[in-house]
């Protein structure tokens, strides 16, 4: 396969992969849109803020403070703890990107870091591809953008019975990231219950109950993951032979012309 | 309104971009100590998990809904759901439950 085809693939294999969740946006960026028009932000706010933001808990967050009309250091202190998960994320993908790979690329694939399309990036074998990126962000990111212009615009012309339906959709996804992997992987399954336990738990205890939401999953995170890399370190050298292998065997694979149909991956 | 809506925009959207691109600009070699590895192998799990329950209660208006259709979701995952049919599955158990609880 030569470099254009590679890049092609990724392409392609990232445009599928970003197509449920540029529906799923879709309906995150509308259920913003909603907050949007409850606290006076226009619909051109709203996309302007979505298409910048990209951030699902760091826009909300971010909302409640325009809403207050509060000071701007306020919206980046509070933009900051919401999203500080992506600077976990962007440390574990920064493992994924070739040490060759230039900043214009590394600029790019930054962006699209959410907790999404890290999931969907992150599991790719071998480095990663900037045009899976590409794919990815180009497909998912705009949906975002006019899902909130829409639920701005119209909110609430909408049945509560389906607004309730759309805004679980989310939750669904993540569910399904954590809980496949956690059938193959004993501590990836502690990880999850030990997650929804401690955090129902600290949500009803008096003394973190009246804390943010985000920092309630900063706190949780930092604890919980020192918690189980002790308890379970990762074999990662054996994880990265597995990987490199299926690589070799997928290529090799890719090269006979009687297997072109076949997905190795 | 006395502060500028598009003013907070960009400080939001500088700070969330900053976030983002510190690690993938400043981390370029990879981390060979076994628990740093073991901790950003582990995190998504955690983060995701923690952002799902027990928000996804508060998410319909009703819990006992968004309880049973977290329930919903969970078992189609744990038999091999990819993102998008559990997504289907939770909304879509919300919209019936909805119309009958």
């Amino acid at each position: 396969m030569t470099e254009a085809e590679r890049h092609k693939k990724a392409f392609l294999s990232g445009v599928k992969g970003g197509i449920p969740i540029g529906l799923a946006y879709l309906v995150v960026g509308f259920t913003i849109g909603i907050t949007c028009r409850n606290i006076g932000v226009t619909p051109l706010q709203g996309a302007f803020l979505s298409i910048t933001s990209l951030a699902s808990a760091g826009e909300y967050a971010g909302l409640t403070v325009i809403a207050a009309d509060a000071a701007y250091a306020e919206i980046a202190l509070i933009t900051l703890i919401a999203s500080a998960r992506y600077l976990l994320m962007g440390c574990a993908l920064s493992q994924r990107l070739s040490p060759q790979m230039k900043f214009p690329w590394r600029f790019l694939i930054g962006y699209g870091i959410t907790d999404e399309i890290f999931a969907i990036s992150v599991v790719q074998p071998g480095w990663l591809d900037p045009f899976f990126s590409v794919g990815a962000i180009l497909v998912s990111a705009p949906l975002w953008m006019i899902g909130t212009a829409l639920g701005a615009i119209l909110g609430d012309v909408l049945p509560p019975l389906l607004l309730a339906a759309f805004s679980v959709a989310l939750y669904g996804m993540f569910i399904s990231i954590v809980v496949v992997p956690a059938r193959k992987e004993t501590a990836v399954l502690v990880c999850v219950l030990a997650g929804w336990i401690s955090s129902f738990a600290l949500s009803k205890w008096r003394l973190t109950a009246g804390l943010s939401e985000g920092t309630r999953t900063i706190l949780l995170t930092i604890v919980l993951g020192v918690a189980v890399s002790l308890l379970f370190p990762y074999d990662s050298e054996a994880e990265d032979a597995a990987l490199e292998a299926e690589i070799a065997r997928s290529e090799a694979k890719a090269a006979l012309p009687a297997e072109e149909g076949g997905d190795a991956r | 309104m006395t502060h500028n809506v598009y003013v907070y925009i960009v400080i939001a959207g500088l700070v969330t971009y900053l976030i983002r691109i510190l690690p993938l600009t400043l981390i370029r070699k990879p981390i060979k100590n076994k628990f740093i590895r073991s901790f950003l192998h582990y995190v998504p799990y955690v983060t995701l998990s923690v952002m799902t329950f027990p928000a996804i209660l508060y998410a319909t208006g009703s819990p006992l809904i968004g309880g049973l259709a977290m329930a919903a979701g969970v078992v189609s995952a744990w038999f091999g759901a990819n993102s998008f049919v559990c997504a289907v599955v939770c909304s879509g158990s919300v919209f019936l439950l909805g119309l009958f609880l």
